[in-house]
């Protein structure tokens, strides 16, 4: 009997799993097929667009108006943040203008939005990794957050409120009130969470060194929002490309030392105990006065003026059915979405439809960094990285 | 406006002694395009990213534009940013169908999906490029949807077939025609 000397070396094949689709610490509809050495984790290969829904083909067959809901289904936990993109890049195309009153709701809402998203992150970080109890409390939270958006628009996540040239519709009486009322509980709910969490051994366990990105990695992966200052880069667009009233706003942007993912969780706190110092500023600054533009082309009539003027009735059918035309532009526009740089390539052509529209979608390229973020930690480890990236599928699939 | 120009003067005196660029374009929203061609692309966002007074180095993303019945059927557009210097630059590039696009994979690892979805809905070749699979779209799936004359419906349909217990696809019927409504009047 013949031996060749290749057969007799001992080969060890890497064991691959296949993780997801329906895994619930997959975050929605992740695939990944990991190549395993024995528990750690040698590649992680992540095959997303299982919740491909064609949203930019669908744009391109819609009016800006119409298109403007679809926004809110992307990332379905930070909703207005999107829509609002949506309408600057709009607006920077078609110069409109937005009264100071619509920019503070914005403003307000923008920050409520960081504060659900967040909720939500940590909280389902949290379970990722084991602790049940910050979810349901944060999800408490959520439930009030969200009654403040269907408030304002009717709907508890959905909202459709932020739209070109201003807001859909004022405020309710009294809603500034019951605001203030919810950030002045809400703080001892996050010490709560804080006291559960940040120093929870745990929870250190699990987080502490686990996916570090250096800022040179940072840089080169492309992150944006959290991710980055995770790695102590200082760059948050509200800050150094602000829009809207953000400039006159006083707050500070958190950044992390170590880049791994507990830094990242503490950042995703500090961040919503500064967006309820945002909040807090934005309440006082709030003044009387119109909630969207004046211009009836580009924003639908009141409905007082609906109902006693025959040219406003006009107008009301024209901006339902037509919508409004831009003139030929493009523009890249990015705003500072919970989850990082959200940005929007609206290329526009003389009619009624964007002719393209690109979504940068935060999470798309976050989540390209998951193989080497992963590699070398054990499985147990992905879960923690695809928490801390705050992965929703509805952005990165589109 | 004079900011913006004395912007662009500037980035003009920088770039165009070495860098070759076809065009500038200046909007009125204070954003820069560069346009350049896919021979010299690499050479253009190497100096975007290297230089000192530029330092481009981070890629937002990567843009498809199906430009229909144009001398240049695609447009691909990279969104550049400096966190130094606090300012975004988009680099153009106008192909057309048969042409390769270099991949930017060597300048910027981030490209690699970016790239991929262009492939997968454009269908636009990048040359050394790592991984060029589909990325969002299904497994086994045929066309570019993003692609104008791809229509919105597709092609074909999916269900689940109790019977045999797998899905299939099947052509599309459409109960009713699909109905564009584009109007002759934009006001």
């Amino acid at each position: 009997m013949l031996f060749k000397k290749k057969s007799l070396i001992k080969s060890l094949k890497n064991f691959t799993l296949n993780f997801g689709p329906q895994h619930p610490a997959a975050h929605g509809v992740l695939r990944l097929i990991l190549e395993l050495e024995g528990e750690t984790v040698k590649k992680a290969d992540s095959h997303i667009g299982l919740l491909h829904r064609g949203t930019e083909k669908l744009i391109e067959y819609k009016t800006f108006t119409q298109a403007l809901p679809y926004f809110d289904r992307l990332d379905y936990v930070s909703m207005m943040a999107q829509e609002h993109t949506f309408s600057l890049a709009i607006e920077k195309i078609g110069n409109f203008e937005v009264p100071l009153r619509a920019k503070h709701i914005r403003v307000l809402f923008l920050e409520i939005t960081r504060i659900l998203n967040h909720l939500l992150a940590v909280g389902c970080h949290a379970m990722d990794v084991g602790a049940m109890t910050p979810f349901l409390w944060a999800f408490e939270e959520r439930e009030k957050l969200m009654e403040f958006y269907e408030r304002v628009s009717g709907a508890r996540m959905h909202a459709a409120y932020i739209r070109p040239g201003g807001v859909s519709m004022d405020i309710p009486l009294g809603f500034l009130d019951d605001v203030y009322l919810f950030i002045k509980q809400f703080v001892s709910r996050l010490d709560e969470m804080e006291e559960m969490l940040t120093s929870n051994r745990i929870w250190k366990e699990r987080l502490v060194n686990v996916g570090i990105v250096d800022q040179k990695k940072a840089i080169a992966w492309g992150f944006s929002g959290v991710m980055l200052r995770g790695s102590g880069i200082p760059w948050d667009l509200r800050k150094n490309r602000f829009y809207e009233i953000y400039n006159e706003l006083n707050f500070s942007v958190p950044v992390g030392i170590a880049g791994d993912c507990y830094d990242r969780y503490l950042i995703r706190i500090e961040e919503m105990r500064q967006s309820i110092l945002i909040i807090n500023q934005v309440i006082n600054l709030f003044t009387e006065g119109p909630i969207k533009a004046f211009n009836s082309k580009v924003s639908p009539p009141s409905r007082f003026d609906l109902k006693s003027s025959m040219e406003s009735a006009i107008h009301h059918f024209k901006f339902y059915t037509e919508s409004f035309t831009l003139p030929t532009s493009e523009t890249y526009t990015a705003t500072e979405a919970p989850k990082g740089e959200f940005g929007i390539y609206l290329l526009t052509n003389n009619t009624e439809k964007p002719y393209r529209c690109k979504i940068k979608a935060p999470g798309f390229g976050h989540l390209q960094a998951l193989n080497e973020m992963c590699y070398g930690h054990l499985i147990a480890d992905v879960v923690t990285i695809i928490g801390t990236q705050d992965i929703v599928f509805g952005e990165i699939d589109r | 406006m004079s900011e913006n120009n004395n912007k662009l003067n500037s980035l003009i005196d920088l770039l165009g002694k070495y860098a070759p660029i076809i065009a500038f374009q200046l909007y009125k929203n204070n954003e820069i395009s560069l346009i350049s061609n896919s021979k010299t692309l690499c050479t253009l966002i190497n100096i975007l990213k290297k230089h000192i007074g530029l330092q481009y180095n981070l890629l937002s993303c990567i843009s498809g534009v199906d430009l229909l019945n144009k001398n240049y059927r695609f447009l691909i557009s990279y969104e550049l940013l400096s966190i130094t210097y606090s300012s975004r630059l988009r680099v153009k590039l106008f192909i057309n169908e048969y042409s390769y696009i270099p991949s930017l994979f060597l300048f910027f690892i981030n490209s690699n999906w970016w790239e991929r979805e262009i492939w997968d809905l454009y269908g636009l070749f990048f040359e050394n490029h790592p991984d060029l699979r589909r990325i969002l779209t299904d497994y086994g799936f045929e066309g570019h949807p993003m692609r104008k004359d791809f229509p919105l419906t597709g092609f074909v349909e999916l269900r689940y077939d109790n019977n045999i217990k797998s899905i299939i696809s099947e052509p599309l019927s459409l109960s009713q025609e699909f109905r564009y409504f584009n109007y002759e009047t934009p006001w």
